[in-house]
């Protein structure tokens, strides 16, 4: 495998896909608050993940994620939103990780397994900060959001997968293995 | 590459994070206690606090409007409002501890407590599930 001048691709891609889930990041921020539950998002950053999972994938998709957590979080967010979003964005990426390795599911599938756990993760967190018992109807809603939130984001996910070059990413990008 | 995976895998997947969605959602519905006390606040911030057995109804003044609140048999509910998409009013009657009714427009948010007793939720636990 040739490995000549891959670094220097490597970062641009690894830099564009990064550049691309902070972009969306604060897109969604920027979309009026139309949903009425706190939690519930679109997950559009969702789309650039999948693209690394699919093109480059595990390590790079869970390294991207990290980053782009770190990074909206510094931008936007506070420590609190850094927590929820990281709880989230951990537990539906190892979920869509695992998924995929299976090979048994399609990507609109892995996509809406990882959007409802996306949703979990963060109620999870959201237990632990605010102890609180009536969180059991968030679980519902969000179980659900998740689940069509990711669906759009799957279907949007593949057709991207399918129609970005596979030149862009070749070159010492993947993963090994 | 992976056209030959066949949609069987993706339909059971997806069928079961549904089903699984229901059986949360019912078991909510049928496991959360009725709470005591319908807590109103208009921007975050707690303006009233009304007993769910005692039949009330009262204007709450939010932001740029105002919602008519109901209480009665044991129920809460918007019966009116002048906000333009009256969501509040179609959220319904809720009755169980943690349901709520957001009024978006006007920032005003109803909610089910368990009752003064303070925050601490495991305190009185006559409830027969372990909520964690």
């Amino acid at each position: 495998m040739k490995r000549n001048g891959s670094a220097a691709k490597k970062a641009a891609v690894y830099g564009m896909l990064a550049a691309m889930a902070i972009v969306l990041s604060w897109l969604e921020s920027q979309i009026p608050a139309f949903f009425a539950f706190p939690g519930m998002k679109l997950g559009l950053t969702n789309i650039v993940v999948l693209i690394a999972l699919y093109k480059l994938g595990p390590k790079s998709a869970m390294g991207l994620n990290i980053l782009r957590i770190a990074a909206v979080s510094l931008l936007f967010g506070g420590f609190s939103a850094f927590l929820y979003s990281l709880a989230g964005g951990m537990l539906s990426s190892v979920i869509m990780i695992l998924l995929k390795k299976t090979g048994r599911f399609g990507i609109v599938a892995v996509s809406i397994a990882g959007g409802v756990s996306h949703n979990i993760g963060q109620i999870i967190v959201a237990m632990i900060v605010m102890n609180t018992a009536a969180i059991g109807w968030y679980i519902a809603v969000l179980w659900f959001s998740g689940l069509a939130s990711g669906a759009l984001i799957g279907l949007l996910g593949s057709l991207l997968v399918r129609r970005l070059p596979d030149s862009l990413f070749r070159g010492g990008l993947r993963d090994a293995g | 590459m992976e056209k030959k995976r066949t949609a069987k895998g993706d339909i059971l997947l997806i069928a079961g994070i549904a089903a699984a969605g229901i059986i949360i959602a019912a078991a909510v519905l049928l496991f959360s206690p009725h709470g005591s006390e319908v807590v109103v606040r208009v921007d975050g911030t707690e303006k009233h606090r009304l007993p769910l057995t005692v039949d009330t109804r009262m204007v709450i003044n939010g932001r740029g409007g105002s919602n008519t609140l109901v209480i009665s048999s044991g129920e809460a509910w918007i019966e009116d409002a002048d906000c333009p998409d009256g969501l509040c009013i179609k959220t319904g009657r809720i009755s169980r501890r943690g349901q709520s009714i957001i009024c978006l427009p006007h920032r005003v948010t109803v909610e089910i407590d368990e009752g003064s007793g303070g925050n601490n939720h495991s305190s009185s636990a006559d409830i027969d599930v372990v909520a964690g």
